[in-house]
């Protein structure tokens, strides 16, 4: 991939209320890029997944770190990376599958569905009492005519 | 997370407004579950036309109630549910479970 155009990179905590303000960060960079409204919309909501996950799962016992950092590239690409140094996934493959959730009745099971089904592409690295890493590319159509 | 309710001849209408995410929904199903379960309504209407953002977060709270209207024989409806919800919906599936109609029209 070329080198980023430009880069944005941002610490919190993992308090949920923080998941809005990951969104907004990540959506107002993305927006050099001139995105649809739908497509910022896309981000948002994978942003949003990867952030509640760290806040969920990474971090069950408390506060810790989560790095948000969002690379622009010059072919309309933005790379987003959500990380966190948490407890770990030990299976990835199985925490991918749709449905399966280690988070009770009130998680869906559904964020790296969506996550992978809003993006186009995800990669999740992680170790067990490392931390997770997700990685998500997501493609901005470009404007062939202006408005 | 604002829910607002309105109960006339067993139908129970709640309206949510503002982020239906992890942060928003456990007020939200909080405050839903206990209508439900103060006024056993026969139907209920989740309006989500001012949810200014879902994620699947959301899902969890729409299955919730789900199966709290399942429990006492009930129905539940989702309606006018905005594009950026709607994708959230779509891409989870529980269209198929739950009579759901956008604020926009389908192609």
């Amino acid at each position: 991939m070329n080198r980023p155009i430009n880069e944005m990179r941002c610490e919190f905590e993992s308090r949920s209320v923080n998941e809005g303000f990951a969104r907004a960060l990540a959506a107002g960079f993305l927006s050099q890029l001139d995105p649809t409204l739908e497509e910022l919309g896309d981000v948002k909501t994978a942003v949003s997944e990867a952030v509640t996950n760290c806040i969920v799962h990474a971090y069950p016992k408390g506060i810790g770190k989560i790095l948000l950092r969002v690379r622009l590239y010059p072919d309309s690409t933005a790379e987003i990376t959500i990380r966190d140094w948490g407890v770990g996934i030990p299976d990835i493959d199985k925490a991918m599958e749709p449905l399966y959730t280690t988070g009770g009745e009130d998680r869906s099971g559904m964020g790296f569905t969506i996550m992978s089904s809003f993006t186009d592409g995800l990669r999740v690295r992680s170790r067990p009492g490392k931390g997770t890493t997700v990685v998500m590319k997501k493609r901005v159509s470009p404007r062939t005519e202006p408005k | 997370m604002k829910v607002t309710a309105r109960f006339h001849s067993g139908r129970l209408w709640l309206g949510l407004k503002g982020d239906l995410d992890h942060h928003g929904a456990r007020d939200a199903m909080i405050l839903i579950k206990s209508r439900i379960e103060e006024l056993y309504p026969r139907d209920c209407l989740l309006d989500l036309s001012e949810v200014s953002f879902m994620d699947s977060s959301g899902i969890a709270v729409i299955l919730k109630t789900y199966k709290l209207m399942n429990e006492l024989g009930g129905r539940l409806w989702i309606e006018n549910v905005p594009a950026q919800p709607m994708k959230v919906i779509d891409a989870a599936g529980i269209d198929r479970l739950v009579a759901i109609s956008s604020l926009t029209a389908k192609e």
